[in-house]
């Protein structure tokens, strides 16, 4: 198209094959365009907030300097704050704003505002150019002879062919393979039950009805140590709850409390956080993650939630001393389901 | 089951009673100083006026004898810390059953509490109201007190104290406005769904520890300012888009706008 033609479409418009061009509306001009004086003005609005920027950025260091951290600054409903804080990032924002205001003001009073029409141009690009590749490329197919040479084409396509395998072989090589990790944890029978944190053993009589506990085998920290494993702690995590025996509808297994002391992995089965949200009255297990809630009181069955399996439970009894102890590992892998397990 | 054997059950009940209220009034006078001692014991003008006030407001939910109903637990051998948490916050006696007790006024003065404590703890024994010294924060270790927090409290009020929900409109309660006794007592006596935290599993030490380091939450200065709950991404995330790109949409806006 040329470029009378672009001036014609611009002030009346015309129909053109199948596409109808509509003129641009007609250009009115802007005070600032048509009056000196109001040129003036927006002028010295823009360079009255670049200088405020730049008083912005010497308060900012004169706050820097000037404001000890201890100072706090009440702001009402908002809160308190530091005034140091505060008083950087005012000034350091409003410096920012400032340029971004002045500039935006600048370009909408002061720069050109003209229409402009900038045509798009057709995407392909011209037949004899595509011609003209065609040929080129049909040129190197009949010299480099891939069609008639048969063996040289079938022997590329082997070797590229095998050409990604080391990846693979590598990215196998990743591992190892977690093997049978994850169906097991470091509890034994006869693992002592300790507090978390404090690591204190504990009896049954320790724990009253509505008693909530974060608990942990007494060799983690050894077990630990020796193997430079964290994921020991991760799996091992248990809760212990206490509730009156009447309140227990089912167990995972027969005789796998002690006196209505039941003992549950503390990683939830749906995507493996901690939880320890124990409702005493409801017996209820809430994940805060995706609200799975478990029902301690019916083998730690899933009530709400995404979760799809039941809350491991670790059958505790009592050793000869009387202290709470695992009567063996978990019976089913503790966290999330994963692709092996059946 | 004849009305002879009633009789003697009662007879029997009072004189365990009058025998166990002699034992532990005794007992804990002699292990404790006589500050403790004037929380723990009570007088038998408490324990009366408290059972008229119990019969009067906490009956109808709780039985006339404090057994219990289908509207409201027992209260035999809760204590008098549970009744003066439950009382002193205003969460008993409750406005209609619900499922969570919220703080409110007290309805009942600090003598009516009392006596309330005073009848509840005669009916059995149970925590009574910690003394001055079990809440004394002075020794206790402030990091320790941070990591027994977050293992056995963060879950559910939240690693800032601001508490946070459970399941079915329950929520546990934000510890902002709590004070040291109120939770010292809850921690013994694990009200509504709180699970128990007693002596055994979590000794006063350990109890103290916690006090102090909720203590340093609640009077901890927030130097960023508007701390939104505390609650993490949520109120950050609805501040941000809803203030934030607000703010952005109005720029875009007089960018666009034209100009006269």
């Amino acid at each position: 198209m040329s470029n009378d033609h672009k001036t014609d479409i611009a002030t009346t418009g015309i129909v053109e094959g199948d596409i109808v061009e509509f003129p641009l509306p007609p250009h009115h001009h802007r005070l600032t365009d048509t009056d000196p004086r109001a040129a003036r003005r927006a002028e010295r609005q823009v360079s009255t907030m670049f200088i405020l920027s730049g008083l912005c950025i010497i308060a900012f260091i004169a706050a820097y300097i000037a404001i000890p951290e201890t100072s706090y600054l009440n702001l009402g409903p908002a809160g308190t704050i530091q005034t140091s804080n505060f008083m950087l990032g005012l000034t350091f924002g409003l410096a920012t704003l400032l340029i971004g205001i002045a500039a935006i003001h600048w370009a909408k009073k002061l720069m050109s505002d003209e229409e402009i029409v900038d045509y798009r141009h057709p995407v392909g690009s011209p037949q004899e150019d595509r011609d003209a590749a065609k040929a080129a490329f049909d040129a190197g197919v009949a010299e480099s002879g891939f069609v008639e040479r048969k063996m040289v084409r079938r022997t590329l396509l082997g070797a590229l062919a095998l050409f990604p395998l080391p990846l693979i072989v590598l990215l196998k090589d990743m591992g190892p393979l977690p093997g049978d990790s994850l169906r097991h944890t470091i509890w034994r029978k006869g693992s002592r039950i300790v507090i978390d944190v404090t690591g204190q053993p504990l009896r049954p009589e320790d724990m009253q009805v509505g008693s909530l506990v974060s608990a942990s085998p007494a060799d983690l920290k050894a077990i630990q140590e020796a193997d430079g494993d964290q994921n020991a702690r991760a799996k091992a995590s248990i809760i212990l709850v206490r509730m009156k025996p009447s309140d227990i509808v089912s167990e995972q297994g027969e005789g796998w409390s002690w006196n209505g002391i039941l003992a549950f992995s503390k990683i939830c089965t749906h995507v493996g956080c901690p939880i320890a949200l124990y409702q005493q009255r409801t017996h209820h297990l809430l994940c805060p993650c995706h609200q799975s809630t478990f029902d301690l009181a019916d083998s730690g069955k899933v009530v709400f939630g995404p979760a799809a399996r039941a809350m491991p439970q670790l059958p505790i009894t009592v050793d000869s001393e009387g202290f709470l102890v695992a009567q063996s590992d978990f019976q089913q892998p503790v966290g999330p389901s994963f692709w092996e397990r059946a | 089951m004849t009305s002879t054997s009633v009789r003697r059950n009662k007879a029997t009940g009072l004189v365990v009673l009058l025998a166990g209220l002699v034992i532990t009034g005794v007992g804990y006078a002699a292990v404790t100083s006589t500050a403790e001692a004037s929380v723990a014991m009570y007088s038998q003008t408490q324990i009366d006026q408290g059972k008229q006030l119990f019969q009067q407001g906490c009956a109808t939910c709780h039985g006339l004898a404090a057994q219990g109903s289908s509207e409201g637990p027992s209260l035999i051998g809760v204590g008098a810390a549970a009744v003066n948490f439950q009382v002193a916050t205003g969460r008993m006696p409750m406005a209609q059953p619900a499922n969570q007790a919220p703080r409110k006024v007290p309805v009942y003065n600090d003598d009516q509490i009392a006596a309330l404590a005073a009848y509840v703890a005669s009916l059995g024994p149970g925590p009574a109201v910690p003394s001055d010294e079990d809440l004394n924060t002075t020794d206790a270790n402030l990091a320790e007190g941070g990591v027994l927090f977050r293992t056995n409290c963060a879950q559910c009020h939240n690693f800032a104290g601001h508490g946070g929900a459970l399941s079915n409109g329950k929520y546990a309660p934000s510890l902002m406005n709590a004070t040291p006794r109120q939770m010292y007592e809850a921690m013994l006596t694990g009200p509504q769904n709180m699970p128990v935290f007693n002596d055994k599993t979590l000794p006063p030490a350990e109890k103290r520890a916690i006090l102090k380091y909720i203590n340093e939450l609640q009077t901890a200065p927030s130097p960023g300012g508007l701390a939104l709950g505390s609650l993490g991404p949520v109120t950050e995330g609805i501040f941000i888009w809803t203030a934030g790109l607000g703010a952005l949409l109005a720029v875009a806006v007089w960018i666009g706008a034209k100009v006269r």
